[in-house]
């Protein structure tokens, strides 16, 4: 059953009634009686979550004297519960789906689960669009086959299209089996407003510094305020600005998922208390948790999908009554125009939930393994299982036949490992774990999130020695983020000022560096990516003049200036801009399809550009624009018609030239490194030692060059190419945009610099290079010697 | 005349490098090349790591071999050395020459063929490969330059070794780059790694201390087409 109803319905609760009506009819245990299995197994994405329901489930519970136990089960769970839950279980399990994994992947699976009724799974349109939904729908799968007369309930927010969430929670056989729905229609509308202030919006960047003043005092003028930003470091920023201007002490936290887990748990419980005044946060705290009596949620930066504006809004005011209130804060004149189209498009009640994807190989490759360490299994069999959950149910045998060849022996085309294999057929044909060994490496490495490594922040005395014992753990950082740092730099993290000391395997040592100025971590963003509708509805936007009284007078000016200086293309164009500056010659175009599609489009424009002979020296991405500059005048040649703006924008650029860059580029590496832990040919982490991300990052990519040369079809190749295709969204909507663009490409040669171009244009130096001109970079630092011993 | 020349060496634009005194060249593919004596210098091919990794469950492409077999081809073609010197850990283990399949043992043995080859042993194969002709060392000196796997403690003038796969990384425009890269210091050489499966260990790690003259390191490391010669004091830990 799919159960579909606004944030604040209570539906979290009612998934549960069914479970908790047996559970209260049901004959108590006799001592001396063996203990019972799970009753009920409840899934949700997210760690809080599972512990935030047990607290709002068990309440009511003991109220009504249940005789029913709940326990969570998380990556957190001591080793000690876990022993002791499998023992004797609880009545209703909190999980998560790597947890789910582990649970069938185990000996006693069966008798563990021999009692299940129902499984209620939270936040299902945010499950399955990724890869850990692809493992949870395989764990269904096997549920299913454990228990065939298990019940399904499934919990979702409000979705473009709830049949495929249908399909997705029952068995497909007969394929397009659907479960029953239930829709629960919309509570009071949001009251969204964008932050007016009387100073001035800036050009660019994500700052929104601005505007701290008016947020604090919106903070003051409610009970309690969730503050929402896009990143880690635009949390740990605005934390800091408001903590300079809070002159009334008000308390103030901070939450996001770097952070030590005591430290979350410290906040969340005095949020529960109703401790705090305002809480800045990232999405950790995104989900449908309900904590304390918010009655204001402000969203700083722009908040991309309209969807994930919906959800973040729902925070706020946790009664169907009572309408939700929120501010918008845009941190610069770009992000004024998409706060304008996501309220809007809130009003219209517009979703965008990414479309479901079928099932990645290298999740399947992973389940394979846990099935064989469960129990040998035959082969046939398994397919038959597999392709009863939703993602999978087009799989091929053939395909899965080569999964499994790949689990045992690697699937090489050179055949040389069959000694080797992690699992082998008994003489009846059904496949085994070939040692005990192998099934402690599934179990160390199960799951499907790759993050990049992440290193332990410690903070030490000053110039402190590393490596010597002590220093409270702050949280964790990104090793990316660390690399950039010297001896003695500056940045934010977990709300403190900290100075760089130094790295020690997989340690970062800091100090306390309070009254200096931050080195503040470049803004990583263009996560997400602005969804094909709000893009539109800032086109749209742009293209009519009349929308602009909705807009802050300054930014509507700004518009205005465009409109006089340069133009305003219409809402199906797409404008190109030229002008020279200093010795360089700029093009600037406007697509709004966000910065990942961008750097894409840099990348292959920049290709077809050089072979124009327009010696083009670089690119830079906005979310809504994109800056190229070249040795040539751009301009001048696009006049002649040396240059051809329906060439240079030809639909075939994704086909060879993508083909030819995507197979070299950083971005294939990456997704393949992701299928090669996910699949289990890399190891995460290894019985005794942790490889660290670094390590990880190195082989994988060694590992891809020689298979792309030595075996370019093999199964995990094609894995990283589906991923690629399926999950980069930024190709498809590149594709889709060129096909839009086709005859409406509108070329306007300017002598200077346009208002609208002033935001990319400060990127430029800003911004690092991306792609793949690492030999240019180390040219350069010879260059500079160079230059620095010639002068 | 180059910017290099004009400069005495400071910043070598060419991979050409001065090791006691004897010229040699750094290739970008990982070789060095001493023109005077026609002889080839690879170190730490490691030749069957993949199925050295498969036999503990880890199951690598079975290609690196081959990977690394082609690109020595090569170097080889390009070069054409009358003597190859392999300086240690030329295959991963001391079972890998005998695990190797058949068709890259032809590759192999094709490239031994019409010229001199000497397998200097490493702490992975501290014997002569099983059923490979060439000559077998512990350590080998020649002209003035004395090749061994590991590097010898504190300073050694006209020392080439391997074994410790160094790389290196610089930062520009906020952006890390790491390349494996000739450790070197004008009297001493310590080779990249040339396996196509080995990593490779930053020149700034402890490991390191104490063998080059630190004011006059140069990490010559490898891109796509050239070496690029970066000074020990625009590297970064990492």
């Amino acid at each position: 059953m799919l159960l579909i109803a606004p944030t604040g319905a209570g539906k979290t609760l009612a998934g549960f009634l069914p479970a908790l009506t047996d559970l209260a009819m049901r004959p108590k245990r006799k001592p001396g009686e063996a203990h019972r299995g799970v009753h009920t197994l409840y899934i949700s994405p997210l760690k809080a979550l599972a512990v935030d329901i047990e607290r709002n489930l068990s309440r009511p519970v003991v109220e009504m004297q249940l005789p029913v136990s709940i326990e969570t089960r998380t990556g957190d769970t001591p080793h000690h519960k876990r022993q002791r839950q499998k023992l004797a279980p609880p009545d209703i399990l909190l999980s998560t789906p790597e947890q789910l994994a582990l649970l069938i992947a185990s000996k006693d699976a069966d008798r563990f689960f021999a009692d299940l009724k129902y499984v209620v799974l939270d936040e299902l349109h945010s499950l399955v669009t990724s890869k850990r939904g692809h493992l949870l729908a395989l764990g269904l799968a096997r549920l299913r086959k454990l228990v065939p007369s298990l019940q399904t309930i499934g919990l979702s927010a409000t979705v473009a299209e709830p049949d495929a969430l249908r399909r997705w929670l029952v068995a497909q056989n007969p394929p397009g089996n659907m479960a029953a729905l239930i829709t629960v229609a919309g509570g009071a509308k949001p009251i969204i407003t964008i932050l007016e202030s009387e100073e001035r919006v800036p050009w660019a960047g994500h700052s929104a510094r601005y505007a701290i003043v008016d947020v604090y005092e919106a903070i003051k003028a409610h009970r309690t305020t969730l503050l929402f930003v896009n990143t880690r470091s635009q949390a740990e920023f605005l934390f800091q600005e408001l903590w300079r201007v809070n002159d009334d002490t008000l308390p103030i936290a901070l939450h996001h998922g770097s952070l030590d887990v005591a430290q979350r748990r410290r906040v969340e419980n005095a949020m529960e208390a109703n401790a705090l005044r305002a809480v800045v946060a990232t999405s950790t705290l995104d989900l449908g948790i309900d904590w304390g009596d918010v009655d204001l949620v402000i969203h700083v930066g722009a908040p991309k999908g309209a969807s994930r504006l919906a959800q973040r809004i729902g925070r706020s005011n946790h009664r169907m009554d009572e309408p939700s209130r929120a501010i918008l804060v845009p941190a610069n004149r770009f992000e004024v125009l998409e706060c304008r189209a996501a309220l809007e498009a809130n009003y219209l009640g517009a979703q965008d939930t990414p479309p479901l994807i079928d099932g990645a190989l290298d999740v399947l490759a992973q389940h394979i393994m846990g099935m064989a360490c469960a129990a040998p299994f035959d082969a046939h069999a398994l397919w038959q299982e597999v392709r009863a959950a939703e993602p999978y149910a087009r799989l091929d045998e053939a395909i899965f036949v080569r999964v499994v060849d790949f689990v045992a022996t690697g699937g090489y085309a050179l055949r040389s490992y069959e000694r080797y294999a992690r699992i082998r057929q008994t003489k009846e044909g059904l496949w085994r774990v070939s040692h005990p060994r192998y099934a402690q490496q599934y179990r160390l490495n199960v799951g499907t999130i790759v993050e990049e490594a992440m290193l332990n922040v410690r903070l030490i005395k000053r110039g402190g020695r590393r490596g010597a014992m002590g220093g409270m753990t702050l949280g964790k950082v990104e090793g990316g983020f660390v690399e950039s740092l010297t001896h003695g730099d500056t940045f934010l993290f977990a709300g403190k000022m900290l100075r760089f000391e130094g790295i020690r395997e997989n340690e970062v040592y800091v100090s306390n560096a309070a009254g200096q100025d931050a080195k503040v971590p470049s803004y990583a963003g263009g996560k997400f990516p602005l969804s094909t509708y709000l893009a539109a509805e800032v086109r749209s936007m742009l293209a009519n003049p009349k929308r602009w009284q909705a807009l802050p007078e300054q930014v509507a000016g700004w518009l205005e200036m465009q409109k006089l200086k340069s133009m305003l293309p219409n809402a199906a164009d797409l404008l190109v801009e030229t002008f020279p500056r200093g010795k360089r010659f700029y093009m600037v175009l406007y697509p709004f399809e966000g910065r990942l599609a961008h750097q894409t489009l840099g990348m292959l424009l920049t290709r077809r550009l050089e072979r124009a002979g327009a010696r083009p020296l670089g690119f830079v991405a906005t979310d809504y624009s994109l800056g190229v500059w070249a040795h040539g005048d751009l301009g001048a040649m696009i006049a002649s018609g040396e240059l051809s703006l329906s060439a240079l924008f030809d639909e075939d650029m994704l086909g060879d030239d993508r083909d030819a860059w995507l197979a070299e580029s950083y971005m294939l590496k990456r997704t393949f490194r992701a299928c090669a832990v996910i699949s289990g040919l890399i190891e995460k982490r290894h019985p005794g030692k942790e490889k660290t991300g670094r390590q990880v990052t190195v082989s994988a990519d060694l590992i891809y060059d020689v298979l792309r040369t030595h075996d370019p079809d093999h199964i995990l190749l094609h894995a990283t190419r589906a991923d690629a295709a399926a999950g980069l969204l930024d190709v498809r909507r590149l594709a889709d945009m060129l096909s839009r663009i086709r005859g409406h490409i509108v070329h306007k040669p300017l002598d200077r610099i346009s208002p609208l171009a002033v935001p990319v244009m400060l990127e430029i130096g800003r911004e690092s290079v991306k792609g793949e001109a690492d030999d240019v970079l180390l040219s350069e630092v010879e260059d500079d010697l160079i230059r620095e011993a010639m002068s | 005349m180059n910017v290099a020349n004009r400069m005495s060496g400071f910043v070598p634009r060419t991979g050409e490098i001065t090791i006691a005194g004897q010229v040699a060249l750094c290739d970008p593919r990982g070789a060095l090349f001493l023109p005077h004596l026609n002889l080839l210098v690879v170190s730490d091919l490691h030749l069957e790591k993949g199925s050295s990794a498969a036999r503990r469950g880890s199951l690598l492409p079975p290609y690196d071999t081959g990977a690394t077999l082609d690109r020595l081809a090569a170097v080889i073609d390009d070069l054409r050395p009358s003597t190859v010197l392999s300086l240690g850990d030329s295959f991963h283990d001391d079972g890998g020459a005998g695990r190797m399949p058949g068709f890259y043992r032809e590759k192999l043995l094709a490239l031994m063929t019409g010229r001199d080859w000497i397998w200097v042993t490493g702490n992975h194969d501290p014997q002569a490969p099983v059923g490979l002709p060439g000559m077998v060392a512990e350590e080998i000196a020649i002209d003035g330059l004395r090749f061994r796997h590991e590097p010898s403690a504190g300073a050694q003038s006209g020392e080439i070794a391997g074994h410790l796969h160094p790389g290196a990384m610089v930062i520009q425009r906020g952006r890390a780059v790491r390349r494996r890269c000739f450790a070197a210091d004008g009297d001493r050489l310590i080779m990249p790694a040339f396996g196509a499966f080995t990593g490779s260990l930053n020149v700034l790690d402890r490991a390191y201390h104490g063998l080059f003259r630190w004011e006059r390191f140069i990490a010559h490391m490898l891109g796509n087409v050239r070496v690029y010669a970066i000074p020990g004091g625009r590297l970064r830990m990492g």
